[in-house]
């Protein structure tokens, strides 16, 4: 196992394993997205306080659960590459910001959206929202201080302490609606105890938060891919793995 | 009821399709970039390639 992992640390084994499972990753993830989706939009029942509005769960939480999520990759990607000064673990790290922003931006809009329905506003500086913002912007700053440096190595080092400062931001996510009781309601499904949803509509939910994480996975390993090119232009694998198409 | 009463979402239509549309284009955004990405990686291999041909 520690044999593998290692292996997988260097950058020809990486490259060459995240180009074969890429495509399993994505045409899975095409699946279980097309199916989420329609079964979230034609074969779920409506909600018998929100009618059709709820339908928006489906969109919006497995966005907001990968806004989370990528975080956490990042933050673990950067505190690997910061102790063990593993490459591929930075590449790692810089590769989740973008993808972790869009997340994010998907899971306000369609949070705004929702509340403006259900609320009757586009916003309200509720404890969930207003960290899930913040959130939003550490993906932001992140990307804009990497790119304030030329120099890879220190780029990775300097990103890295943010990525790890701003760790602190998920719990308050995540713990922000049990803490501060606001408008943003409680997860209805929860991995420890039975879901307060019916199972016509968790299925969508299921379908599509697999999809989201495999889509990740997906999203990721091409980033990954391309980062480890940039950071390893001198090295003979790399012109054997150029030449060929 | 008829696919296009489905589709109206039962007033809800201005709402649902939004959010399903912007999480649509924030998808395609990501797998757009995260393709670009790869290829500014390939395309940068092969240039710094062919400048060490030019130079030897």
């Amino acid at each position: 196992m520690w044999l593998w992992i290692h292996k997988l640390g260097s950058p020809p084994h990486f490259y060459r394993i995240a180009g074969l499972l890429t495509p399993w990753f994505g045409w899975s993830a095409g699946v279980l997205i097309a199916a989420g989706v329609v079964s979230g939009l034609f074969f779920a029942p409506p909600d018998y306080q929100q009618g059709d509005g709820f339908r928006i769960l489906y969109v919006h939480a497995p966005s907001a659960w990968m806004s989370l999520f990528t975080y956490v990759v990042m933050a673990i990607a950067a505190a690997i590459g910061l102790i063990w000064r593993m490459k591929v673990a930075h590449a790692v790290a810089a590769s989740c910001a973008p993808i972790g922003a869009a997340f994010t931006a998907a899971a306000l809009f369609t949070g705004s959206v929702w509340g403006k329905k259900m609320w009757g506003t586009w916003w309200v500086w509720d404890a969930r929202l207003t960290s899930e913002l913040i959130l939003l912007f550490l993906y932001l700053g992140y990307m804009a201080l990497r790119s304030a440096y030329d120099d890879h190595q220190k780029a990775d080092r300097a990103s890295a302490i943010l990525a790890l400062v701003g760790v602190v931001n998920v719990p308050i996510i995540h713990y922000s609606v049990v803490w501060w009781n606001t408008l943003h309601q409680p997860a209805s499904v929860t991995k420890l105890a039975a879901p307060s949803i019916d199972p016509s509509m968790l299925l969508p939910l299921i379908l599509m938060f697999f999809g989201f994480n495999i889509l990740f996975g997906a999203l990721l390993l091409t980033r990954v891919r391309g980062e480890v090119l940039m950071r390893e232009r001198n090295a003979d694998w790399i012109r054997e793995r150029v030449s060929q198409p | 009821m008829t696919l296009i009463e489905h589709l109206q979402m039962g007033g809800y239509a201005a709402y649902v399709w939004p959010a399903y549309g912007f999480t649509a284009i924030a998808i395609v955004w990501m797998i757009v970039g995260a393709r670009r990405a790869h290829r500014a990686g390939l395309e940068a291999a092969r240039r710094r390639i062919e400048m060490e041909r030019s130079h030897q």
